[in-house]
């Protein structure tokens, strides 16, 4: 038993992904299903405290791939039960490739979660971006493999900083523990990681890995990748920079920026992806607030958040699945024919909104609770707008464009029965932890003494909601959908990466025409004219005089000239005259 | 009893929608007066306001909205911009299942 509680969570997803490539069929997909299960009631009955520890790096000390404790254990249940979830959704999915990609993902990310020093959390966390990658390459269509090129790049950049803040705050004499910096003494090295994180957590300036890889990715790609990078990110600003008040900004920043971003969008799945990017605005935003009130309140908004945004993804793929289409000028009318998909996916929408009786009521509100309790005006302004935004763009943008709106004609199937069991799993705990939330709310890191039910809550919470709804429902005409990209700062690498590449273009290979010209086709030229005709022309100029004053006519001078010419191009001269040549150098020689 | 061959199809009728707009207008118009029966908290001078979060929610969404379509203006561009071929995978194919 006590080898057993020495085990990382992490390891027995690595082991599942090697055990999924050797299985095949319906056996397959149930040990997918149960694994995550099992890995889930392990981390259950994990000892508080630190586990396993070893030393393979030396001079740096023990590292720790275990530590446990109710944050971690927190996440650590709903990574596995989205897990569970999603690949019962995926259970239609044939090759095992992605699964082996996808479970090497989910463990690594619990390999985070679990990482009690900053070693074993930068393996596991280069990990994480490497498999994802693979998750997105399992599309296998032009479009994706550009986007995990690009996704890649971004995460190998925001992996160096983490790597280059790990050195740093190492080789200043810090410890490799992972804990929480204080940010009175913070320093580069703590900055840089801070860096690293914030590129995981998809912080304005560097989100656009996410609104631009996810939408890339398979129907259940998408699903998957949508619950762990982000929340991860979160995990470690929560544990290791609680309370640094510029991520109250920067999480400010993201809820409204994915707001926008996620109005001007055409693709169903991109919108989702932006509003990935509003509501861990709002955590981050918690980590920055970083009272336990807060932090409990980012942890719960976490997992309920894994659980609606999964759902809505769920949802968006099962219409992928059935119409090969995802933007909203190619959808809608779809309630007709998938009313089922259509029922989970507004659950799902509805509790992201922080509807009552949903877990976003009992979850998100926490954060703004935190913030007012700390008296942060603007902060608490901000959610509570992006609060009513949440429903504007995912509540009923999503479902209204997508389900409703205008018919197009489309009349696909309802969504397989594993898809809709996987998605109405999840609605029953949107549901479930809106009704409640004491089941959650025990296992938060810290006492939360928050009671959302209540009247004043209740009605104000209905006014902002059914205010936005009005807005939407008056503004229609405006948001009318086009079939647009909008530009996001991927806009710098892509149109900046092929800016470098014609400038190089024109650059070195200009560098290289003249080169050509003037070396190749130029000078050399003339140095070869210069070697065959040089000594030949030098010579005519010596013996002219020569031949005129023994009296030669024009004729025979010609001739001789001619001859001199092609002797010397052949390098054949009579031996006297080689001789002579000879005798003459030799005298220069010995003379000067 | 209804055509079972017939869909279903009341929300895309106008009586429909028209009923759903009434539904609206008045959930809104309950919430605004519903605000006169209950006791309120503020932790700010500012959210003690009658209707703040009717006010917050109206303002805030439409502004969101207008700011949304001004950077439209600059920020969309058409579906070939960056130059990537769009292919329509078959939907069967979208998890790789037909090959």
């Amino acid at each position: 038993m006590e080898t057993l509680a020495n085990i990382p969570p992490s390891f027995l997803l690595f082991a599942g992904a090697i055990v999924t490539v050797l299985l095949k069929g319906t056996l397959r997909n149930v040990f997918l299903v149960a694994l995550p299960i099992l890995t889930f009631i392990h981390i259950a009955y994990l000892p508080s405290g630190n586990g396993l520890q070893v030393s393979f790096l030396p001079g740096f000390g023990d590292s720790e791939l275990l530590r446990v404790d109710k944050l971690s254990k927190a996440f650590g249940y709903i990574f596995t039960l989205n897990a569970a979830a999603a690949l019962l959704f995926a259970f239609y999915v044939k090759k095992a490739i992605q699964h082996t990609a996808a479970l090497i993902y989910i463990g690594s990310a619990l390999g985070v979660i679990f990482a009690g020093d900053l070693i074993t959390l930068y393996i596991n966390w280069e990990l994480m971006a490497v498999s994802s990658t693979f998750v997105i390459l399992a599309r296998d269509t032009a479009k994706a493999k550009g986007a995990a090129f690009r996704y890649v790049m971004v995460h190998i950049f925001g992996g160096l900083l983490l790597l280059a803040g790990i050195v740093m705050t190492v080789s200043n004499g810090g410890s490799i523990a992972f804990d929480s910096f204080d940010y009175a003494n913070a320093n580069l090295g703590t900055w840089l990681i801070l860096g690293g994180f914030l590129v995981n957590a998809a912080a304005p300036g560097v989100s656009a890995w996410l609104s631009d890889a996810y939408p890339e990715a398979s129907v259940t790609g998408g699903v998957i990748l949508s619950a762990y990078t982000t929340k991860t990110a979160v995990y470690v600003l929560l544990r290791s920079f609680h309370g640094w008040e510029p991520l109250i900004w920067i999480g400010c920043a993201m809820t409204v920026f994915g707001i926008i971003y996620a109005l001007l969008e055409n693709d169903m799945r991109r919108i989702l992806a932006y509003s990935i990017i509003n509501q861990v605005g709002f955590m981050v935003c918690a980590a920055g607030i970083g009272t336990d009130m807060a932090i409990s309140g980012a942890t719960a908004h976490a997992f309920c958040h894994i659980i609606y945004k999964s759902l809505l993804w769920m949802s968006a793929g099962a219409v992928l699945y059935r119409t090969g289409k995802s933007r909203c000028t190619e959808l809608g009318g779809l309630y007709k024919t998938m009313p089922l998909t259509l029922l989970f996916g507004t659950i799902g929408a509805l509790a992201i909104s922080a509807v009552p009786l949903t877990s976003g009521f009992t979850s998100k509100t926490i954060i703004i609770a935190a913030a007012e309790h700390e008296h942060l005006l603007w902060p608490w302004i901000v959610l509570e707008l992006a609060s009513a935004g949440v429903f504007l763009h995912a509540g009923i943008k999503f479902p209204y464009f997508v389900f409703f709106n205008q018919d197009r004609g489309l009349r696909p199937k309802e969504a397989p029965g594993t898809m809709l069991w996987a998605m109405g799993i999840l609605s029953f705990l949107c549901i479930y932890l809106g009704i409640r939330p004491q089941a959650l709310y025990d296992i938060l890191p810290y006492t939360v003494d928050y009671q959302a039910y209540t009247t004043s809550h209740l009605v104000t919470q209905m006014q902002l909601l059914m205010f936005s709804a009005l807005v939407f429902f008056l503004f229609l005409p405006m948001l009318k959908r086009t079939p647009t990209i909008v530009l996001d700062t991927d806009w710098f690498y892509r149109k900046g990466g092929q800016f470098f590449y014609s400038t190089c273009d024109i650059c070195l290979n200009g560098i290289n025409k003249i080169a050509h010209k003037t070396l190749i086709a130029g000078a050399t030229k003339k140095l070869c004219h210069f070697a065959t005709e040089g000594p030949a022309n030098l010579l005519t100029l010596i013996l002219t005089p020569i031949w005129e004053i023994s009296g030669t006519s024009m004729e025979q001078r010609e001739k001789l000239r001619e001859d001199l010419r092609e002797n010397v191009r052949k390098g054949v001269f009579p031996i006297g005259i080689t001789a002579c040549l000879s005798v003459l150098l030799i005298a220069v020689l010995f003379f000067f | 009893m209804a055509d079972p061959k017939k869909e279903f199809d009341w929300f895309d009728k106008p009586a429909s929608r028209k009923l759903l707009w009434w539904v609206l207008w008045i959930t809104c118009g309950i919430t605004v007066v519903a605000e006169l029966f209950i006791h309120r908290h503020p932790h700010f001078e500012i959210d003690g306001w009658f209707n703040f979060y009717s006010i917050l929610g109206f303002v805030g969404c439409a502004a969101m909205i207008l700011i949304a379509k001004g950077l439209g203006v600059y920020l969309k561009r058409s579906e070939d911009y960056y130059g990537e071929p769009d292919e329509d995978t078959p939907s069967n194919d979208i998890d790789g299942n037909a090959s």
